[in-house]
């Protein structure tokens, strides 16, 4: 066969594909040299991965400007999409990954040589490389590898306390639970390419705009996207299928919690959007009534469940699934498909979950620097509440910094996480779901009394502890979300000037 | 921009009510942080600044002029129709003078006990956010501020107040929360509805009261949810709950701000937003709030008979005093409106004084127990004296002026809500029982050994609740000034309401004016 005659080599835009590029180079190179070097001084290996994710930010950020004039394009024969809703979400997959990088080498500084090891720090830029792929996968093979690269990498990093069980059982609880939603949504994949013949989303929306090859309601296509649902439910941690997430939250390092709370959310979620939006506008009607169901009971429950924890990181966890439940308001406002503001509520959820991101990599790291202080101490849940206690006192600066943060988390105007609750109540009235976002904002205040009673902790009860010690990388990392919280919070024109440019999406 | 005047002046002077507390905010901060003396000047520096530019609006108000003054009209989320957008008429008038006047007040005549510049910085947040709350004329601006001032009141209750403080402070900000849900869908749904009548989605009020069309439905509905809101914050029966603890928990300064300002932000609310943007749905919604307001006025003055701590007696005697503004205002004719809008300031002002009185009891005695309490006219006669004609005021004696309120309320509101005055009116003799009594057990009688060491009034105390009852006096003998202010206002806002609905207000003559 004479392959040298009539072969075209695909056309490949390399620049577009830089972030990915730098990403994975930046791991693969961390991984080599790392393993063939000896040990290096401490904190370098975490420099290497933000100077990396860093590179790809820059990268994603300038071709997320240069799409104001461009129209979004897909890239490598249509299987990735390159248009500014996928961007901005690589884009703060990058700033997770160089604060989780700050947070991971405050956190090996504290607790000895034994965790600075350069592993945790190649998979999380291998976790990102996943997140990327998967937020701007326009195939559902390719949103799938995405997914696995992430998860995978996220069993590991949930599993890298190797000196408490905890982290070993919330790696394997995670790993179990994270398999089988993969099964689920490796079936509604294959049954979707079952009915369509395509796995292409633009292509399955096309076969499925079509009504005559297809009969209107095709069992074999509703179990599909029901079980690609059901499977993204299980990556995002929504009711009912957010049993995994408290226990794996609490169990895992708290720089790795908070890195699954933001880049896993905002790749799950991502994802989600993109799949229902771009693939199956035609069966809207079908699945945004189970999105409904599924954001009232997220709400609900997350919310309810949260007050009651007395463990931090549980505490968290449980509201970040609320959160979740507000996102899919988004994604109920998305899928009222033909009125003008389904738009809105595509972007509002991709700001609600960029935005959330930086308020949990925030708050999260407060966490850290709180339990790494209290584990010294020694007593044996470093997360309770009880370590919060009296921190105002000793630290009053770092202590209004995390309650800035826990306060954009309750929806407290003048913060970044107002203006995402805003966005998303917006979407959700301009399409006339009054319930649904009546009910989000009541359980936002059963959330907040959450928030209300770390603050209690913090600044009302007395103080049972010395000053904790924080080192300059975690000061940065604490600065860093509150500055962009308020900010946002404040000014957020330049957030939502970008709200129709985001909606506009690869077909 | 209908009905706002455009008196354009150079200097941004409503902006500046809202910015120069928070400067000062800053400033206690980090003046506090070189020289702990000057702490409490910087406070009490910048909160008179403020005290003086609210004056300085009261002396520049044009009284013939029933629209929208000073505006301050400047972009700020253009992406969502939402500006910054400030103005005063004669019903937010007094209500900013008000809290630039109590402020200073509460900031030089009660020191907390420990933190002063947490506490001073939390006071003068607090300042902005109620200010902003009175003079934003945008809904989305308003919001921010009406949630914004959750936060230093939470930290003011559970930081400074006593044993129950977490508790109370809780229950504050979840209560008015979970109405400010309900405020937010509200809010947003009125922009989006009214967004063809208008033109372009919009939060501006005057744009959406003077050209919003919404259906009758959609009205009322809208209503209700902003009705919830602002119900909390009154805070009307039956979601009056988190006042008595609020009220009883809280340090002297947070009760007086909370009674004096806060909960005007409630009743102001209904009136600027509940009537002005949904005038069919006012009128239809009044028996509803006259029952619930007359409710408010009945149950609240017998809770109040019957407590044995004297704050949470004044605290009831609040819900009970709310009631009347709420009846007055929703009867929808210009002298219960002016009336309800001049017993804002009243009530401010009487209630504010008696809770520092009240403070004042519990700093010497260390409770508030009106059982362990006997005789104190004998040993603190200048004290009871004030307690005395603070007490009167509230109970709304001629020539003081809770009078003048209540009787324009009582007597405004006789047409339109007949049946609902006539039960209120108890409530005016109920005022005279249960603070009488109360005044009679703790003032009269013969001292005990524990009271005999009452100190009467120090100079600083006597010199801060003279001004109260310079207002009082003041107001009570010659509320001239204030009702000219305040009423073609509420004209206005009347006749608004009149040109949208088939509501007429009853003929001025048989109204018994």
């Amino acid at each position: 066969m004479d392959l040298t005659g009539d072969f075209i080599a695909p056309s490949t835009d390399w620049y577009a594909l830089a972030p990915y590029i730098v990403l994975l180079a930046g791991a693969l190179a961390l991984l080599l040299v790392g393993s063939l070097t000896p040990r290096w001084p401490r904190g370098w290996y975490a420099m290497l991965t933000a100077l990396t994710a860093g590179t790809a930010g820059v990268v994603a950020s300038l071709q997320f400007a240069a799409l104001a004039d461009e129209a979004p394009r897909s890239l490598m024969k249509g299987v990735l999409a390159h248009d500014r809703f996928g961007l901005l979400a690589v884009i703060a997959i990058c700033v997770a990954v160089i604060i989780t990088s700050m947070m991971a080498s405050d956190a090996a500084g504290l607790d000895g040589a034994q965790t600075d090891s350069l592993e945790p720090f190649s998979l999380l830029l291998v976790a990102a490389l996943g997140a990327a792929i998967m937020v701007t996968a326009h195939d559902l093979v390719v949103s799938f590898l995405g997914i696995e690269i992430l998860s995978i990498s996220l069993y590991v990093l949930a599993a890298s306390d190797r000196r408490r069980a905890a982290s070993h059982e919330a790696g394997l609880k995670y790993f179990v639970l994270g398999g089988f939603s993969s099964a689920f949504l490796l079936y509604g994949i294959a049954l979707v390419y079952g009915t369509t013949g395509q796995t292409n989303l633009g292509g399955i929306a096309v076969v499925l705009a079509d009504e005559v090859t297809l009969p209107r309601n095709d069992a074999m296509l509703l179990a599909g996207v029901a079980l690609l649902l059901v499977g993204f439910a299980f990556k995002v941690s929504l009711v009912p299928f957010h049993s995994w997430t408290p226990d794996v939250y609490h169990g895992a390092p708290t720089y790795v919690t908070g890195f699954m709370a933001s880049l896993g959310k905002v790749a799950a979620i991502v994802a989600l959007v993109r799949l229902f939006v771009i693939a199956f506008p035609a069966r809207a009607d079908d699945w945004r009534p189970a999105v409904f169901i599924l954001a009232v009971l997220t709400l609900v429950v997350g919310s309810v469940l949260a007050i009651v924890q007395t463990d931090v990181k549980r505490m968290l966890a449980y509201s970040s699934i609320s959160h979740a439940g507000f996102m899919l308001v988004g994604l109920e406002a998305a899928g009222h498909i033909g009125s003008s503001s389904a738009s809105s509520g595509t972007s509002s959820t991709l700001i609600y979950v960029v935005l959330y991101a930086v308020l949990a990599l925030g708050s999260f790291a407060a966490v850290s620097v709180v339990s790494q202080a209290a584990s010294v101490v020694g007593p044996t849940n470093a997360t309770s509440l009880d370590a919060f206690k009296g921190v105002a006192k000793t630290n009053p600066v770092f202590a209004l910094g995390f309650t800035v943060l826990l306060l954009a988390q309750a929806g407290v105007p003048l913060t970044s996480g107002f203006v995402a609750k805003f966005g998303v109540i917006r979407a959700a009235v301009s399409t006339e779901s009054y319930v649904l976002a009546v009910l989000a904002m009541v359980s936002a205040v059963i959330a907040a009394y959450l928030y209300l009673r770390i603050m209690v902790s913090m600044w009302l009860s007395e103080s049972s502890s010395a000053r904790i010690p924080l080192r300059p990388v975690a000061r940065l990392a604490m600065f860093v979300t509150v500055a962009i919280t308020l900010v946002l919070g404040v000014l957020p024109t330049f957030v939502l000037r970008l709200s129709d440019t985001l909606a506009t999406l690869v077909r | 921009m209908l009905a706002a005047s455009s008196s354009t002046i150079a200097f941004p002077v409503l902006t500046s009510l809202v910015a120069v507390p928070l400067v000062g905010a800053a400033l206690v901060i980090f003046f506090g942080r070189i020289r702990q003396e000057w702490t409490k000047l910087t406070a009490l520096l910048t909160s008179v600044t403020t005290g003086a530019i609210s004056l300085w609006v009261l002396q520049a108000f044009d009284s013939s002029d029933a629209g929208f003054q000073f505006v301050s009209q400047h972009e700020w989320i253009t992406a969502w129709g939402i500006s910054w957008h400030l103005g005063i008429d004669g019903i937010s008038l007094f209500l900013v003078v008000l809290t630039g006047v109590l402020f200073p007040l509460v900031i030089a005549g009660v020191d907390p006990h420990h933190d002063e510049r947490p506490y001073l910085a939390w006071l003068l947040v607090l300042e902005a956010g109620v200010m902003g709350s009175f003079i934003s004329l945008d809904l989305f601006l308003f919001f921010v501020f009406f949630e914004i001032v959750l936060v230093p009141m939470y930290f003011l209750i559970g930081g400074w107040g006593y044993d129950q403080r977490v508790y109370a402070a809780t229950k504050f900000f979840l209560f008015t929360m979970t109405g400010s849900a309900f405020l937010l869908v509200g809010i947003v749904a009125t922009a989006l509805l009214s967004r063809e009548s208008v033109g372009s989605v919009t939060f501006d009020v005057v744009a959406l009261a003077e050209n919003g069309a919404l259906n009758v439905t959609q009205g009322r509905w809208l209503f209700v949810a902003f009705a919830i809101a602002f119900a909390v914050k009154v805070p009307l029966f039956p979601v009056h709950t988190w006042l008595p603890d609020a009220h009883t928990q809280a340090p002297t300064a947070g009760s007086v701000i909370l009674a004096g300002v806060l909960l005007k932000m409630g009743t102001y609310g209904l009136l600027r937003f509940g009537v002005y943007l949904f005038p069919e749905a006012s009128v239809w919604a009044r028996p509803a709030l006259y029952t619930l307001a007359v409710i408010g006025i009945i149950y609240g003055a017998i809770a109040a008979t019957m407590q044995t701590d004297l704050k949470r007696l004044v605290a009831y005697s609040s819900v009970a005093h709310l009631g009347f503004i709420v009846l007055g205002t929703f009867a929808l004719t210009d002298q219960a409106v002016t009336g309800g809008v001049m017993q804002m300031v009243n009530h401010g002002v009487s209630t504010s004084a008696l809770f520092l009185l009240v403070g004042m009891i519990y700093e010497r005695r260390h409770t508030r127990q009106i059982a362990e309490l006997r005789g104190l006219q004998q040993v603190a006669p200048v004290f009871a004296g004030f307690f005395m004609i603070v007490m009167l005021s509230s109970i709304g004696l001629p020539g003081l002026n809770g009078f003048v309120g209540e009787f324009l309320i009582l007597i405004g509101s006789f047409d339109t809500a007949r049946w609902w005055v006539i039960v209120a009116t108890t409530g005016v003799i109920l005022a005279a029982l249960y603070l009488l009594w109360a005044y009679q057990r703790v003032f009269h009688g013969e001292v005990d050994d524990a009271n005999r060491g009452f100190a009467d009034l120090r100079l600083r105390e006597g010199a801060l609740l003279l001004v109260f009852v310079a207002i009082i006096g003041f107001t009570g003998v010659y509320p001239k000034p204030m009702l000219s202010r305040i009423e073609p206002s509420v004209n206005a806002l009347i006749e608004h309401v009149e040109s949208r609905t088939d509501y007429q207000r009853p003929a001025q003559g048989e109204a018994g004016k």
